[in-house]
């Protein structure tokens, strides 16, 4: 096949309508319109869209039931529980990222497209970012009001969730794509992708107790930027072998 | 180079006859390294001046945990084989190691604990270093729980391949931990580079335990792995011959 160039461009076109060569994948248009289409599906099931963030608040709840309403002593837990609230409900919405489309058969139709199946599972785990991780950083300030969190906490807390759950979503679809094809791998998702989350727990939740003890975090957000680089090169990856695995095999 | 060996190894039936021979002489050496290590180490090394006599524990605690973490190597490298040259006898060494390796994290672990009583006066402390091998077990039980999971042997194979693999990013984080987060737990004692700070009569002991747990691995992994083979090829012709030669059959 002849190098696509401005000067043959007439030239290539008509031989793909008349079907003598198969045309490039464009790299944007997959992401496109799984983007496009994932949203829609979402926003469709808004119910469904709400649920992690009813976990939140309800888990939330529990902490000053079960331990203590003292305000000295929840302003201690407050960043600790409410990143670990936050890695649990990333981690329940996690199961429905290719189950739907598994069971519909859409997945199979994703994997024999001639688009890079690489932006495609890319844009899918953006939409779920989206409606997952977006949501709980959005509401997390208020559950630290809740938590009598103290004032310098807010910002570091909204930074580093905003930071962190991108890379939850990133990891977890690597678990969401192994356990597809089983029947119960819900449980199972969140026993293989938790000690994962290990780091990016430990990271977050020290930039927002550094940050009340009046300590500089910028290493700490360095190295969950980090994280967050590393993961969207290379989950989408591990994702792609995975669900090859979990169809074909 | 001669690569033939390699290709070679890919055959089940090559590899069960090979390690025919060498599994007297493994168990021969390993026998006779951990003996000459644990009774020199428990009885003829001298007593530490600060620690007294519970300190000998080390010479199962630190063997225990090197193999902790260079198993998880094995299994990701064997399992990485599998997947790239779709090598049916690194699936079966993979499957094989993974139980090992966790039996040997959990002994780490326990050995800790023991250890940890009189000299810091508590069994569990969540220093950085023993909480990354207790999340080191936890990928190790994963790997074991998403091998288990799948009907098709096949399927499990790639799937733990694929986890084991992505496991692999935290063992670095693991092993770095005890300079990140300095708490409690001393820093490594050996080291390669510079001059150990432990004395030659407990080093020698030490360093001949790890010489005899290495070959133990090897012998149990090899032994597991021969057992993976049986199972997994009792349909083909050489191992029927082999059980009705043996007058199993």
């Amino acid at each position: 096949m002849t190098e696509l160039s401005p000067q043959n461009l007439d030239e290539q076109k008509e031989k793909v309508t008349r079907g003598e060569v198969t045309p490039v994948p464009e790299v944007g248009l997959g992401f496109v319109a799984t983007f496009r289409r994932d949203s829609v599906v979402a926003f469709r099931h808004r119910g469904e869209m709400a649920n992690p963030l009813m976990f939140f608040l309800m888990v939330i709840t529990m902490v000053p039931l079960g331990i203590s309403p003292e305000p000295s002593l929840l302003a201690l837990l407050a960043p600790g529980m409410i990143w670990v609230v936050a890695l649990l409900a990333t981690l329940l919405s996690l199961d429905g990222l290719f189950r739907g489309d598994y069971e519909d058969g859409s997945l199979e139709q994703m994997l024999i497209t001639p688009q890079p199946l690489y932006f495609q599972v890319l844009a899918k785990i953006c939409v779920h970012w989206m409606v997952s991780g977006l949501p709980l950083t959005l509401m997390a300030p208020l559950l630290g009001v809740m938590l009598n969190l103290p004032a310098e906490g807010f910002l570091p807390l909204w930074v580093s969730l905003l930071l962190g759950t991108v890379s939850l979503s990133l990891i977890g679809a690597i678990g969401a794509a192994l356990t597809v094809a089983l029947r119960k791998g819900g449980l199972l998702l969140s026993l293989i992708i938790m000690p994962l989350y290990v780091p990016i727990l430990i990271f977050g939740t020290s930039a927002v107790s550094s940050a009340i003890e009046g300590f500089p975090i910028a290493g700490q957000l360095a190295v969950l930027g980090a994280f967050l680089a590393m993961a969207l090169i290379l989950a989408p990856l591990a994702v792609v072998g995975a669900l090859r695995i979990s169809i074909n095999g | 180079m001669n690569w033939q060996w390699f290709h070679r190894l890919g055959s089940p039936k090559w590899f069960y006859e090979k390690t025919n021979a060498w599994i007297p002489w493994l168990t021969a050496i390993s026998i006779a390294l951990l003996l000459v290590g644990s009774i020199w180490g428990l009885a003829f090394s001298p007593a530490d001046f600060k620690q007294g006599n519970s300190y000998r524990i080390i010479y199962l605690h630190v063997p225990a945990s090197f193999l902790a973490l260079a198993g998880y190597y094995i299994m990701a490298i064997s399992g990485a084989i599998g997947l790239i040259w779709k090598m049916k006898l690194a699936d079966m060494v993979m499957k094989s190691a993974a139980p090992i390796g966790a039996t040997l994290t959990f002994l780490a672990l326990v050995t800790g604990a023991v250890w940890g009583k009189p000299t810091w006066g508590t069994w569990w402390v969540w220093d950085a270093r023993i909480t990354s091998m207790l999340v080191l077990f936890f990928l190790y039980l994963g790997v074991i729980a998403l091998q288990e999971a799948y009907q098709h042997q096949d399927t499990a194979n790639k799937a733990s391949a694929v986890l084991s693999l992505v496991g692999t990013v935290n063992i670095p984080i693991i092993y770095k931990s005890v300079d990140w987060w300095y708490t409690l737990h001393q820093p490594a004692t050996l080291k390669l580079t510079s001059e150990s700070t432990i004395h030659w009569s407990m080093l020698y002991p030490l360093l001949i335990m790890i010489a005899g747990f290495y070959c133990f691995y090897a012998l149990v992994l090899i032994q597991r792995t021969r057992t993976e083979i049986l199972r997994r090829e009792k349909k083909t012709k050489w191992v029927k011959a082999m059980a009705t030669e043996q007058g199993v059959g």
